[in-house]
């Protein structure tokens, strides 16, 4: 049986399609007999699916450093 | 009264992404949206002498930047300003029909409450984001919002998968409380 910090970054993983299909399967038998990891997977994949419903953006480090520049000019 | 000063040498890493945000839901497009929070940037450095101190920093930006998205509004209409306004029912003229009725917003259609929570959503989350120590906020957004691999992103800071993770988990449980507080509670 995997330990709850196991479980965390399976999650983790798992929100970025990144976990591998025993790591789900770990992290599914472990939800099994755990309440907080259940509860902290709900939430996480909450968070997950706000993240898509905003359609957040963000500007690129390079878009940034080219803003930066013209700030530093004007200065 | 706390009484605020501005640091603009700090302007892009705090604010540029809550600003471009904020312009993005409201000119619909990235490249524009980019200049606009330029512009901000530049017209704020401008009148930096005429900043009472009497705002903070990122709401006297958010007040600049609302007034670039007006002036953007009114050149692009000035350029199709001849352009007619048409209030025929549809091609074929002939047609009857409940014109008004079928103007009328659906009551039942919950799209455009929809498209506003999202607004507000994002702008709540990217307010969240900042709060987050400045490595796990780069970290979050490279990995969450610009959806860069891992691999790229352990390269480009320099760190190991194991500290990536570490960053993640604590950024999302930072974010989760935070939500809780300030999206789900209010």
């Amino acid at each position: 049986m995997i330990s709850c910090d196991k479980a965390a970054l399976i999650c983790d993983k798992a929100q970025y399609n990144e976990a591998s299909f025993f790591d789900k399967a770990k992290l599914k038998l472990h939800m099994l007999i755990c309440k907080a990891c259940t509860t902290h997977a709900k939430k996480n994949a909450t968070l997950t699916s706000l993240c898509k419903e905003a359609k957040l953006k963000s500007l690129t480090e390079n878009e940034k450093n080219v803003m930066k520049k013209q700030i530093e000019n004007q200065l | 009264m706390t009484s605020y000063s501005l640091h603009p040498d700090t302007w892009v890493d705090q604010y540029a992404d809550y600003l471009f945000n904020y312009a993005v839901t409201r000119v619909s497009d990235a490249e524009i949206a980019k200049d606009i929070v330029q512009e901000t940037f530049l017209a704020g450095l401008k009148s930096a002498k005429n900043f009472k101190g009497d705002a903070a920093e990122r709401t006297w930006l958010i007040a600049i930047l609302k007034r670039k998205v007006i002036d953007h509004y009114r050149k692009i209409n000035s350029n199709k300003g001849k352009a007619e306004v048409r209030m025929s029912y549809n091609s074929s003229s002939d047609e009857d029909g409940d014109w008004l009725e079928e103007q009328v917003a659906d009551p039942f259609s919950v799209l455009e409450n929809d498209e506003i929570e999202n607004e507000e959503l994002g702008l709540a989350i990217q307010n969240c984001i900042d709060k987050l120590p400045k490595k796990q906020a780069r970290v979050f957004k490279m990995k969450t919002i610009q959806g860069i691999s891992t691999e790229d992103i352990c390269n480009e800071l320099g760190i190991n998968p194991s500290n990536l993770w570490v960053m993640i988990h604590r950024s999302r449980t930072a974010l989760m409380d935070c939500l809780n507080q300030n999206w789900f509670n209010v």
